[in-house]
């Protein structure tokens, strides 16, 4: 099934033509209602009309994070403020998060984005679907439950956590659908052998599963062991949420909605463009949104184009599998870490010396977080004999972590000494996964 | 090689020491060696006493939560540096010690211990010749 | 120019107008009823048929219906629509016995959204507000309750979620925040927080508003709330089984909720006789939904006691006024919003061996913070910290995973406890919520 074959299944040339349309006039949009873009426009010498075709797309400047975290909170939005009727942010590398504001449109665009993919997974009105991303600021949760409020099935607002009463109701209700990490994934399915509870007893048939870098064999192993078909779903809240691009029946790369989101493959270095085929990083442009548009927003992603066409019918393009970044970000229980969030942390508390480690792990199909933190050496003697002290110290830094990091960490302070001293950003993590 | 040891859970809370001290002296045990070691609301009550598995039973009568484990025990000369001595051969064979306390009992130190290898230890003692105690022993000095 | 009501005519009926509309409507939920096994069960053995319902005092023939009734229904057993008609679950905590699931039609969350949103519109917010939803999201309605709704009024709505005091106070500082909906006791934690950090909630905030609900609290509290705060903070009921906030809300006068009588039918009974109580007199709350689809009740034993304080107002809204409230006729416990009964603490406990089966639950604010802590009696001795660790982190957990939060758990010594046998208490509730 094909939710809007119009758009999903048009002829390349239209497609192109619609979208050199629509960059012209957000570019247009952006110049007259962004300072940052106009400046930078205006510097290089282009004024939209310049931009007419999609090829004049290699004319624009990239947008970064950085850009995004210099302009917070709402230097880059382009919609007054009276039109925003929603916000979500994800984390920033240290201090301020990044801050995505949406329009009533936005948010339409985006549960049309999340229609197509559901549709393309085979899901319809007649599916009880459960949505087991995080809600709140993070946009997994709310992106996917709009989305499957919009195809008119109905959903479960699971949220994350509480996995046993999860279980019970995917068996007690019937659930048929299930949106979560793949981590998240093989959790469940460790807690079904917990509990005795076979995948026959549930009538799970399609898995929706994002937010975190997976491989082809997890996808097997999760497929037999939850007895559904387990598809890749992929966004970033920069660009909108989940629904940037998802899987079809074909499960051969991921199809972008190409009329919202153009993507392109640089080399991440030259910042040249790639051909078809070729692994960099992948850049977004959004045609459409209304609320925060981005012009050529390097997600630091690296992955490919694939060339040619799907047996699927859609002639949207597809995404190969993300096979890493471009920058030394951590994607934990799906939500992003930056290394340089725990040095902030650490910095900001006189109780410790600036030496740290964040060890990564994944136990029980869970991904866990551990920060090794020294303490000072006065701080040191002042409290190793007091068991109540180094209990409120741990605690409070793991609220401090907790509130910059959005995820929970585990704290084990060291004494003076005992880190090894780094040399280099990447020298302060050690990722046990295999992935 | 081995002496019975009581671990007796106790709050941190004023009242919960003495009750498990009143039942020892109701059952009348002699207490030979202990230790509390504390964090934030609770702490572990070590100790070697007379009459271990009498011991054992009477709290548990007195309703305190206690187990008896087996800790070891050896015997070193009351000299500067014997301590070190002996621990230094744990040290070399890569076991870690979890937690140590020492008393002095009739002219000779005992240092109690428990590791994170039980049967490595048992051959380091064994392979040194260290001078391990065992309840019998202990029984008849206390 | 707005207009000073949401929906002007529906909300300025006078008392005969509203009567004869909830009459129409309970005579149609009443036939819609009949859809359904159950009622049609309830209603053979009652011997009434929905012909009886002449008068809107005729609501009184009605069989009661009860939490029981959705616990023996679970999971689906109480809707009235084909199940492709829903599109959104909501369900109560807990694994052991079955949960308690609410099921709603688009036109059902529609309707919620728009309760959501007259309330807010009432006490001065319209579509250029900032309205930060503290609440929790997912399966707690809390959240998604009163996204739906700012965002149906149109305003700028931050899913911001419930805790992570300094990214709160960040956000109401950067984005001009004039909105926050929250538990009472986060309120107070959060002006706590503020106060470390030097922010001043009159100079430092946009703040004019606060919807303060969901969790018990006094006219005391409120008051020291809007002290601190320097803002207006009204307050809010709501449960999930009528579909979530929205339910009742205060207008400017402060002086009792307006609860929505096109949506439900309020009475108030005595809880022994189940008697009707004159207005006035406290006894418990009983709703009968008016334009619920997917899932209506009629009848329904809140357990909550309260009073009717009026029937008209200043404000020009004719909705009956019904008083904060004053306690339960269960044991149910109210804490930072979610409901939780001891005899789900109770079973939890049952599955360790490790310690009696005799506890304490004790709740007390601490820095503003409530706080729940089940003592537990450890009952083996063990030679071991980490085994007497991991008791209690995994006590923590299972409580956490089966009331929704985490309460602290304390290992005491054998025989401190009350006994299980008996009415031992089993509560001690220091934060002095009901008046």
């Amino acid at each position: 099934m094909i939710w809007n074959p119009n758009k999903e299944c048009m002829s390349r040339d239209e497609r192109s033509a619609l979208q050199g349309k629509r960059l012209h006039k957000i570019v247009e949009y952006v110049y007259h209602n962004v300072p940052f873009y106009r400046n930078k426009l205006q510097e290089m010498d282009i004024r939209p009309d310049d931009i007419q075709t999609i090829e004049d797309i290699q004319k624009l400047p990239f947008t970064t994070k950085k850009d995004l975290r210099d302009n917070y909170p709402f230097g880059l939005q382009a919609a007054p403020q009276s039109e925003i009727i929603r916000i979500h942010a994800s984390s920033g590398t240290t201090g301020n998060p990044t801050i995505v504001g949406y329009t009533r449109k936005d948010i339409g665009v985006w549960s049309e984005c999340m229609a197509r993919c559901l549709t393309a997974y085979g899901v319809t009105r007649d599916d009880i679907f459960s949505v087991a991303y995080g809600y709140g600021l993070f946009t997994g949760g709310l992106g996917a439950h709009y989305g499957v409020e919009h195809i008119g099935a109905s959903v479960i607002p699971a949220g994350t956590g509480n996995t046993e009463k999860h279980l019970k109701l995917i068996r007690d209700l019937g659930i048929t659908g299930l949106a979560c990490t793949p981590s998240y994934a093989l959790y469940l399915a460790e807690t079904m052998d917990k509990l005795g509870i076979r995948k026959e007893d549930l009538k799970l048939r399609v898995g929706a599963f994002g937010a975190e870098p997976w491989t082809e064999s997890m996808r097997q192993e999760i497929e037999a062991r939850l007895g559904l078909k387990g598809f890749n779903i992929y966004g970033l809240s920069e660009v909108m949420g989940p629904s940037v691009s998802y899987e079809c029946q074909m499960q051969n790369g991921s199809h972008i909605c190409e009329d919202h989101f153009y993507p392109e493959i640089i080399n991440p270095v030259t910042l040249e463009p790639l051909p078809a085929g070729q692994t960099g990083e992948l850049v977004f442009t959004t045609l459409t949104k209304e609320g925060m548009p981005v012009l050529r927003y390097r997600t630091r992603d690296l992955c490919s184009l694939l060339p040619g066409t799907c047996d699927c019918g859609r002639t949207e393009v597809r995404m190969g599998r993300i096979q890493g970044r471009s920058d030394d970000m951590l994607i934990i229980r799906g939500i992003n870490v930056f290394p340089s969030q725990v040095e902030s942390v650490v910095l900001s508390m006189p109780e410790f010396a600036p030496h740290y480690l964040l060890v990564v792990d994944r136990v029980n199909n869970l991904d866990t977080l551990q920060v090794q933190v020294e303490l000072r050496q006065e701080v040191f003697t002042s409290t190793f004999d007091t068991p109540a002290a180094v209990d409120e110290l741990e605690k409070r830094l793991a609220a401090k972590l907790k509130s910059v990091l959005s995820i929970a960490a585990k704290v084990q302070l060291k004494a003076p000494g005992t880190i090894e001293r780094s040399q280099g950003k990447s020298a302060h993590v050690v990722d046990k996964r295999k992935l | 090689m081995t002496i019975p040891q009581l671990s007796i859970f106790i709050e941190n809370r004023s009242g919960t020491l003495i009750k498990v001290l009143d039942a020892l002296k109701e059952a009348n045990i002699q207490i030979v060696a202990s230790t509390i070691a504390d964090t934030a609301e609770y702490g572990i009550y070590r100790l070697i006493c007379s009459e271990p598995m009498r011991a054992c039973e009477e709290l548990k009568k007195a309703n305190v939560a206690v187990a008896l484990s087996d800790v070891f025990a050896i015997e070193i000369d009351d000299q500067p540096g014997r301590a070190a001595e002996a621990v230094k051969l744990f040290s070399e064979a890569g076991i870690s010690i979890t937690y140590m306390y020492s008393f002095l009992l009739r002219g000779k130190g005992v240092l109690i211990f428990r590791t994170d290898d039980g049967e490595k230890a048992a051959k380091v003692i064994k392979d040194n010749n260290l001078k391990s105690i065992d309840g019998a022993a202990l029984a008849l000095w206390a | 120019m707005y207009s000073n009501y949401f929906n002007l005519e529906v909300e300025t009926l006078s008392r005969s107008e509203i009567e004869a509309l909830q009459l129409e409507r309970l005579q149609k939920t009443v036939h819609h009823c009949m859809n359904n096994e159950f009622y049609r069960k309830k209603f053979a053995e009652t011997g009434i048929t929905p012909d009886d319902i002449k008068t809107l005092a005729d609501v009184r023939k009605l069989p009661f219906t009860t939490k029981q009734d959705l616990r023996e229904t679970y999971p689906f057993g109480m809707c009235c629509v084909p199940m492709k008609d829903c599109v959104r679950l909501h369900s109560s905590s807990g694994t052991t016995g079955n949960p308690t699931v609410i099921l709603h039609t688009k036109k059902d969350l529609d309707e919620w959204a728009n309760q959501v949103a007259r309330n807010l519109w009432m006490v001065g917010l319209r579509p250029d507000d900032v309205f930060q939803n503290s609440s929790g999201y997912g399966m707690f309605t809390g959240g998604l309750g009163f996204q739906y709704g700012a965002e149906k009024l149109g305003m700028l709505t931050i899913p911001a979620a419930a805790g992570n005091s300094l990214r709160q106070i960040k956000f109401i500082k950067d984005f001009g925040t004039t909105a926050i909906h929250a538990i009472p006791s986060y309120v107070t934690r959060l002006y706590e927080v503020m106060k470390e950090e030097g922010v001043d909630p009159r100079r430092d905030t946009k703040l004019k508003v606060l919807a303060i609900g969901a969790e018990p609290h006094s006219e005391e509290q409120r008051k020291r709330i809007e002290e601190m705060m320097g803002v207006k903070a009204y307050n809010s009921f709501g449960m999930s089984e009528m579909c979530g906030p929205g339910v009742g809300f205060e207008c400017p006068e402060q002086n009792g909720m307006h609860f929505w009588e096109d949506y439900y039918i309020v009475e108030i009974v005595d809880p022994e006789t189940l008697e009707p109580v004159p207005d006035g007199e406290i006894g418990e709350l009983v709703l009968t939904t008016l334009c619920r689809e997917a899932m209506p009740l009629l009848r329904y034993r809140t357990r909550d006691l309260t009073r009717i304080l009026g029937r008209t107002c200043p404000c020009g809204r004719n909705h009956i006024r019904i008083d904060r409230m004053r306690g339960r006729s269960d044991d149910m416990i109210v804490l930072r919003g979610v409901n939780i009964f001891p005899i789900q603490i109770e079973k939890i406990l049952m599955k360790f061996p490790e310690v009696g089966t005799n506890y304490l639950i004790t709740l007390t604010t601490e820095d503003n913070n409530d706080q729940m802590t089940v003592e537990v009696e450890v009952n083996e001795g063990t030679d071991d910290f980490a085994k007497l660790k991991a008791l209690s982190e995994e006590l923590r957990h299972q409580l956490g995973d089966e009331i929704l939060l985490k309460p602290r758990v304390r290992l005491v010594s054998k025989g401190s406890l009350p006994v299980s046998e008996g009415k031992a208490v089993r509560v001690v509730d220091k934060r002095k919520v009901y008046q």
